[in-house]
């Protein structure tokens, strides 16, 4: 951290914008800004160990990887494991599994937030307000495996606190996690739980910002609340659903490991196996990693495409879009 | 950690104002309408529904947590303690499973939470210089592993080539950087940091490097706090990377340990006599385990949340 002087012929020949090209104007800056350069080398190597490598090893979709010959020196198989997963009875379960289950999640958790942000924004007293932003946005730093044991105790039988509410209206003791068709609804409405409160804030810094000039106006017509919600607020705050809007459903089909593998049980598999605990199971249990890296290969093609294709149409459509 | 809180509490304070005084001022009317008031009565119903959803859970748990492994068992818990015990927690702490994954994850949270913090800085500093030849470039491929990635399998391989399979560095290293965090870095940086200071620090003859750890990085503090806070989360949350890399029990963070005991059902009688006894005390520790597991995120969670918000809308600007 000693202080390194600016050379003053460094200062006196800095480029003027413009009068160089690109690999001059590169090498004077590297030169002139050095000790950047140095800074950002190894949060880049990061990215290129980490990111950027893998991205390359993916090549052994297309290979038969064998351990011990390594990544390069495997043979060529072109598109073999990609035929053998679309062959595979399993395909046609894990893809429609991970579509339909992040369409139910979308379905459900999109609404619900707009839904909470307008009506926090009605809400005068302080009090009020921050404590209920302040409790609902607390489940989103719960860790997944916390919410999902949470979901396991309260819905056991016998012991858990759904079956002492539902017990009360009559409804008999089942074990919903081993029922396949139970699966999405726990999914999902925890997801919700989790997320609603976390979701909502972004919609509420839009609502803040809304023009106090149209609420006078709308007063002025005589406009009720759920009026001036609909006139006003709604289209307010339609740039930012829509940008969330595209991300969600850019991101349909990258449904997160991490809570369906823990909400999975033998009985549940029929609905509850996703493209990513498949390629878990083939991947790292199994060590098919060819394999596993097709299937996983396969899941970031269509997700890369469901976002810029999603992009396209919002940006033709509504002129609204993430880039 | 404790000091990263404070910080971010006291430098917080001016950054919070201009969002106040930007806060919309409602016209008050004198009366409202019928119509108006019987819908400010659902809008409180309804947000009064949303807080009980949310709350209840979490009560039952913490209730049934101080009753006794009889109670829990039987299901005779709601939302109130029944006969009130602490066995749960003695059970829980005297186990060394748990203890042990409960410190192996503090030094997780604070190795990794420095790590990260300090390679986002590398990262988004430089990035977020205009003079910085190349940033535009080096963003863009930043950016671009947020679209597409080579995914689990090949990411694997690389961490068993660099031979950090199943040691400490698996849970510090291939995850270190987010891009989400890095961008929230770099916007604060071009946003909040004033020209003038890097100038004058020039003036002077500084390095970009003592420009960097003198005049800006003091500051960034509440953009530090808030990513350091976000970082710390995320890693003591998470299990995934556990999960994969790591064979070795007892480098399992608490995470990963809770989820044997809690989803897989395995062991957690302590040092009950009977099967009886042995299966209620697990019942009961499951609930003592959560309510263990969440105290530290909770009790820092309030601080984040101011940040987390503007974090939010800062990289929404930007990303």
């Amino acid at each position: 951290m000693t202080p390194t002087p600016i050379p003053a012929a460094a200062v006196a020949t800095r480029p003027s914008v413009g009068d160089r090209g690109r690999p001059g104007r590169l090498r004077a800056s590297i030169r002139r800004r050095w000790q950047l350069y140095l800074l950002v080398i190894p949060p880049l190597l990061y990215f290129a160990l980490f990111k950027y490598l893998p991205m390359g090893n993916a090549v052994i979709a297309f290979k038969d990887y064998n351990i011990i010959a390594g990544i390069w020196a495997s043979d060529w198989v072109g598109l073999e494991h990609f035929v053998r997963f679309f062959g595979n009875p399993m395909f046609q379960t894990v893809v429609s599994n991970t579509f339909l289950l992040s369409l139910y999640a979308l379905i459900a958790s999109f609404p619900i937030p707009i839904i909470l942000a307008l009506a926090l924004n009605e809400v005068r007293g302080r009090f009020f307000k921050r404590t209920v932003q302040m409790v609902t946005y607390a489940p989103y730093f719960i860790s997944t495996v916390i919410v999902v044991s949470m979901a396991i105790l309260i819905l056991s039988p016998r012991i858990g606190l759904a079956s002492d509410l539902l017990g009360f209206f009559g409804v008999p003791q089942t074990d919903w996690l081993a029922k396949p068709d139970f699966f999405r609804h726990v999914y999902v409405w925890t997801e919700v739980w989790q997320t609603a409160g976390y979701s909502a804030v972004i919609y509420l810094a839009a609502l803040a910002s809304v023009d106090p000039g149209l609420y006078e106006a709308a007063k002025v017509d005589g406009a009720n609340r759920l009026q001036k919600i609909w006139h006003v607020d709604l289209p307010s705050i339609m740039p930012t659903i829509v940008v969330v809007l595209i991300l969600s459903v850019g991101s349909i089909m990258a449904v997160g490991f991490e809570k369906a593998f823990l909400l999975q049980n033998p009985l549940n598999l029929s609905q509850s196996e996703i493209i990513a605990t498949y390629t878990y199971k083939l991947g790292i249990l199994n060590a098919d990693f060819s394999l596993a890296t097709a299937v996983g290969l396969f899941n970031s093609v269509i997700n890369l495409a469901l976002l810029l294709g999603v992009n396209t149409i919002s940006k033709r459509v509504t002129g609204n879009g993430l880039w | 950690m404790v000091s990263a809180v404070t910080v971010a509490e006291k430098k917080g304070e001016p950054t919070q104002a201009p969002a106040a005084a930007g806060r919309r001022t409602r016209p008050t009317k004198v009366r409202e309408s019928l119509v108006d008031r019987l819908f400010l009565v659902g809008v409180y119903a309804l947000l009064i529904t949303f807080l009980l959803v949310v709350l209840l859970p979490l009560l039952y748990i913490v209730a049934s947590s101080f009753s006794s492994p009889a109670a829990v068992s039987a299901g005779r818990v709601f939302l109130w303690p029944v006969e009130f015990t602490l066995r749960g927690y003695e059970v829980a702490l005297s186990s060394p499973k748990i203890v042990r994954g409960f410190t192996n994850s503090l030094f997780y949270t604070a190795a990794g939470t420095l790590i990260s913090v300090t390679l986002t800085v590398m990262l988004a500093y430089p990035l977020s210089r205009a003079d910085f030849v190349g940033r535009k470039v080096l963003t863009g491929a930043v950016v671009f592993t947020m679209l597409f990635a080579g995914g689990m399998i090949p990411t694997y391989l690389v961490v068993q080539a660099m031979g950090m399979l199943d040691t400490r560095w698996a849970l510090l290293i291939p995850n270190a950087v987010a891009v989400w965090p890095a961008i929230l870095a770099i916007t604060y940086f071009r946003t909040a940091i004033p020209d003038e200071v890097r100038e004058a620090g020039e003036l002077d003859g500084a390095s970009d490097l003592r420009i960097l750890w003198t005049l800006v990085l003091p500051l960034a503090t509440p953009m530090i706090a808030v990513i350091a806070l976000m970082y710390a989360i995320v890693q003591w949350n998470s299990y995934f990377d556990a999960l994969i890399y790591l064979r070795d029990e007892s480098l399992y963070p608490l995470q990963l340990v809770l989820r044997n005991i809690l989803i897989l059902n395995t062991d957690g009688g302590g040092d009950a006599t009977s099967a009886l006894e042995r299966q209620q005390l697990a019942n009961l520790l499951k609930y003592s385990l959560i309510v263990i597991s969440t105290v530290p995120v909770m009790l820092i969670y309030p601080f984040v949340a101011r940040y987390f918000t503007k974090g939010l809308l800062l990289g929404a600007v930007k990303g």
